[in-house]
């Protein structure tokens, strides 16, 4: 299992890696901050200091040795525009982030799994047809046009709900129900496709043979061949997530780590966008081992080859 | 291997008493091309300690029967008509939640692919102690023990150890003895048996057959057999239903309908088998192919591979009649074989010409 | 997985088999129902695969109708709502804050959406397939340099790549378009490349093999036709996904530009005008959720009449039906 982990951790690695390089490269390609942060009528002098100051006058190798040495330090740097430490304001935005992220896949993927099972029981009945088109539906609808519906239904028109922020309950439903939107449709065409075909398999078949009821069937026979497909997409929702956060957070309000991404880039903040992208990757890279290892543990034939019994 | 036990354990059926009776099955399939009947009023009788062997090509409905007596038909299928009586209840007039009550006390079914039958992501010992959750009410534990004992009976080494074991660590043979554990693990009445040897090595078979007959004669099954293979029903078998295109063509105790067949499709299937042949000598074998299911034909089923086809068999379907006249020397032996048994199934043959097949 | 071509026509050529009437078009001989009939028989599918093509034809002949109308600034006609025609047809859907037609708006902006998202649509389709095909026909270290390649585009997030390059390269249309096929290939990498590699080890390639083809003359006559069914239900369904993109490109603000317009962007230049004029941020929403779920539901039905395998069930009669029309009995 070690092995095997070890063996998974490192193919896994080589993203990571890229996307740092990657993000770094283009980073530096968006241009010379020192137009966003010195007044206008600053001299050259002045601009050059402030590159020299950054070391953005370094050859591009030079400043990525620099980063990669700083990383390996766990330092990535001050920020641009507040002078506070980039892995700081990183580790501070990225909770409420996870906060919202980990609960919007907790429940995209009950749901998702109650509806794709009600809707597998009986292919082409009213239940499929309905949720099918619900399913389809939620994975059409732009977020942000959802997020801002329900602002103006929920927020503006009722007064149920703050149009912003994260103080109470009651924030956290609209940002939940925007990002929750696209996962739980794609995951509901996934359950049902896969109990579809997990429960035409021989085997449920002879379970039947034994006498275990429909529940018994659905629950205990299908459902766990039928969530190995789920995982592996859920994992790669997980990912579309992070799109979703940057929206969601910018609508909301959310000082999450979507929101700390697209002002950094706006603001051309280069080491909290680093930071930032790389704490992303990070936790992304960590999810696809967990994503392998539930794997492993529902479907003993994708574990390492050990002696057989 | 014919001698039945002659001790009768409570619970069991007495030798020979019909345990399950079909008649008149008919399945329909819903195709985009409409309805068709996959299967059309078939019956026979399986008594306990016995096999009865479904005989027939591929695609002529045996499986499709199988399944319909076991409740387990796919979705596309319907049960539209005829009655299925297994220890003297109507399975049809069951609901769905009754019969379930009967799926494994009373009726197991062993499938030809072993592989797929089995659910790829529980141990064997999980699978196998399931009937004994369901219908005893064990805890896991119990259960476990149970599915050791069951391994045991069907001769798998190191039950202990293998009980934890997933599917896919099993040889092809081994997976089928869990299978046809797991379908006797109840002591059920009716053993059905759809192609179990189809998908294994000849050796293998032989020992899977074995065993399926050790079963039978333990608990006093009545075993359906599902099968194309001539010389496994010949071996096998106390009485066959050779079916075609969805419908019995002949059946009787095997004996009588191997040495003397009363349906042309019975003959051509047992002069294609090579018994006596020199070597470069030509084999014989049925021409053309089955009818589609689609367009089974109004009359004969049999009519476009038929060599004795006449008039009336392309406008009348025969009825399947008792065959009374039998040639002198054949009856001999049947009666004599006949004469261990109380109340013998009778002969019948759906063919215009059952009593000229012999003299063509 | 056989294309039409390679499906057996035996059926009808046995005897008593019923005669159709020879099908029209892309028919198949074997007397499968062809896509369009199929098409018909299916309500929902053809009422998308009708909404499909009068938003397309709308994208395309609409704005130089109503071009002048979309640009028309009527102070008078400010924030007008909804639903009335008091103020002449073109306020039928309300007016912006500049007094401007949201009808002729929504119409120009269509042309924009679609300007985006089908070439982006059809840049990944052929550049994801044929890559794809090609590094699942050779195997080896092609096939392995190709999926980590896919592996590390789609490991990071898509929104973030674009915004990313959009802040490198200015946002215009081209750009938008080159960064959403290249964060959309993958997709079609993938799917081409298993299908491909299936597709490698079947009878009828090695005897195109054996009889001297070259892998290129494999790939195109052989191993494309097979595959692009997959591939172009997959590019239905990914237009819906680069629409949307598209559209929350330009609703963070890096998208389209004005003065040019999108759904998207008009989704968002609403927004401040939420509490006062809903309809602004609203209309664009709808006429996004309507196209990607016509062309959703269209992806859906062509996956599975593409599908030999599946086909059959866009014509089973539903089961209720069934019970009331008496099977035909055999004669005895």
């Amino acid at each position: 299992m070690l092995i095997y982990l070890r063996k998974r951790i490192v193919s896994s690695a080589l993203p990571l890696v890229v996307v740092i390089v990657g993000v770094f490269a283009l980073a530096r390609m968006t241009g010379n901050p020192a137009a966003l942060y010195l007044p206008l009528n600053a001299t050259q002098q002045m601009r050059d200091d402030f590159t020299a100051r950054n070391g953005l006058d370094q050859p591009l190798l030079v400043q990525m040795a620099d980063y990669f040495g700083g990383v390996l330090r766990l330092d990535f740097g001050q920020s641009l525009r507040t002078g506070e430490d980039a892995a700081a304001m990183a580790l501070r935005a990225f909770p409420a982030t996870l906060q919202l992220a980990a609960t919007t896949m907790v429940l995209a993927v009950l749901l998702a799994l109650a509806v794709g099972c009600w809707a597998a029981l009986k292919p082409n009945g009213v239940a499929d047809r309905i949720s099918s088109f619900v399913s389809m539906a939620a994975a059409s609808i732009p977020d942000f046009w959802l997020a801002i519906v329900g602002i103006w239904v929920f927020a503006i028109t009722l007064g149920w709900l703050p149009t912003s922020g994260v103080s109470g309950a009651g924030a956290w439903v609209l940002p939940i129900a925007t990002l929750l939107l696209r996962p739980f449709g794609v995951l509901v065409q996934i359950v049902r496709g896969s109990m579809v075909s997990a429960l035409s398999e021989p085997y449920i078949k002879l379970a039947r043979s034994r006498g275990a009821g429909e529940l018994r069937v659905v629950t205990h026979h299908a459902l766990r061949n039928a969530a190995a497909p789920a995982l592996t997409v859920a994992g790669d929702l997980t990912v579309g997530l992070v799109n979703g956060a940057v929206v969601v957070e910018t609508i909301f309000g959310w000082p999450g780590i979507g929101k700390l991404m697209i002002d950094s880039i706006l603001q051309r903040d280069f080491a909290v966008l680093q930071a930032a992208v790389l704490l992303t990757a990070v936790a992304i890279f960590a999810l696809n081992i967990l994503i392998d290892m539930g794997y492993a543990l529902l479907d003993a034939r994708v574990r390492p080859v050990t002696a057989r019994a | 291997m014919k001698t039945a036990a002659q001790t009768v354990l409570p619970g069991q059926s007495r030798a020979h008493e019909v345990v399950l009776s079909v008649r008149g099955l008919a399945v329909d399939i819903r195709t985009h091309r409409g309805t068709v009947r996959a299967v059309n009023g078939v019956g026979f009788e399986a008594r306990a300690g016995e096999t009865l062997a479904l005989l027939g090509e591929s695609g002529c409905g045996k499986s499709m029967t199988a399944k319909a007596l076991a409740g387990i038909m796919d979705p596309v299928c319907d049960l539209a008509g005829g009655e299925v009586v297994l220890n003297g209840t109507d399975l049809g007039a069951l609901t769905p939640k009754e019969r379930l009550k009967f799926a494994g006390p009373e009726l197991g079914i062993v499938f030809q692919d072993a592989l797929t039958a089995l659910n790829p992501v529980y141990t064997v010992g999980t699978q196998l102690g399931e009937a004994f959750r369901i219908h005893r009410g064990l805890s896991a534990k119990e259960a476990k023990v149970q599915a050791i004992e069951l391994m045991k009976r069907v001769g798998i080494p190191e039950p202990e150890s293998r009980v934890n074991s997933y599917p896919h660590q099993f040889s092809g043979g081994m997976r089928q003895r869990i299978l046809i554990a797991m379908a006797v693990a109840l002591d059920p009445r009716l053993l059905i048996a759809d192609e179990p040897t189809t998908a294994l090595d000849v050796t293998v078979q032989a020992q899977i057959m074995q065993l399926l007959r050790k079963l039978r004669e333990e608990g006093q099954m009545a075993v359906v057999l599902i099968t194309h293979d001539l010389a496994v029903v010949a071996e096998e078998a106390d009485s066959v239903a050779v079916m075609y295109a969805g419908n019995v063509v002949e059946s009787g105790p095997v004996s009588e309908v191997f040495s003397d067949p009363r349906h042309p499709y019975t003959k051509g299937l047992l002069e294609s088998v090579p018994v006596h042949v020199a070597r470069g000598a030509h084999l014989k074998s049925i021409a053309g192919s089955p009818p589609e299911i689609h367009d089974i034909p109004a009359g004969c089923v049999y009519q476009s591979r038929c060599p004795l086809v006449q008039d009336i068999c392309l406008s009348v379907r025969p009825q399947l009649l008792p065959v009374n006249e039998r040639s002198a020397d054949v009856q001999d032996d049947a009666d004599n074989y006949a004469g261990a048994r109380p109340s013998r199934p009778g002969r019948v043959a759906a063919c215009h010409f059952s009593k000229e097949i012999n003299n063509v | 997985m056989t294309s039409s071509l390679t499906e057996p026509a035996a059926q009808n050529q046995l005897p008593g088999t019923e005669q159709r009437p020879p099908a029209k078009g892309r028919g198949n001989p074997d007397g499968n129902p062809n896509l369009f009939r199929l098409l018909l028989k299916d309500r929902f599918a053809t009422v998308s695969a009708l909404l499909l093509v009068l938003i397309g034809l709308t994208a395309v002949i609409g704005p130089s109708l109503m071009g002048d109308l979309a640009t028309k600034q009527n102070l008078l006609f400010a924030n007008k709502a909804p639903f009335t025609l008091v103020h002449g047809w073109e306020y039928v859907l309300g007016s912006d804050s500049l007094g401007r037609s949201m009808l002729a708006r929504l119409v120009v902006a269509s042309r924009t959406t679609f300007s985006v998202a089908v070439p982006a649509v059809a840049v990944a389709l052929v550049v994801g397939s044929l890559w794809g095909v090609w590094a699942g026909y050779h195997r080896g270290w092609r096939e392995n340099v190709s999926m980590r390649i896919a592996d590390v585009i789609m490991s990071f997030p898509s929104l973030l790549l674009a915004v990313v390059v959009l802040y490198v390269f200015s946002p215009s249309a081209g750009n938008i378009v080159l960064i959403l096929a290249l964060t959309r290939i993958p997709i079609y990498l993938r799917t081409a490349r298993a299908e491909s590699a299936e597709l490698q080890s079947r009878t009828f390639v090695d005897a195109a093999r054996t009889f001297g083809a070259t892998p290129n003359a494999i790939i195109g006559r052989h191993v494309i036709p097979v595959v692009l069914p997959t591939l172009l239900t997959l590019a239905t369904l990914e237009f819906c996904y680069v629409m949307l993109a598209e559209s929350s490109l330009s609703f963070l603000g890096i998208g389209i530009q004005p003065p040019d317009v999108s759904w998207g962007l008009m989704v968002s230049q609403g927004r401040q005008y939420l509490q006062t004029a809903w309809w602004l941020s609203i209309f664009p929403g709808v006429a996004i959720v309507v196209t990607t779920i016509a062309a959703n539901v269209l992806a859906a039905w062509l996956r599975i009449a593409t599908d030999p395998a599946q086909r059959w069930r866009l014509s089973l009669p539903r089961k209720r039906l069934i019970a009331r029309i008496p099977v035909k009995e055999a004669k005895p």
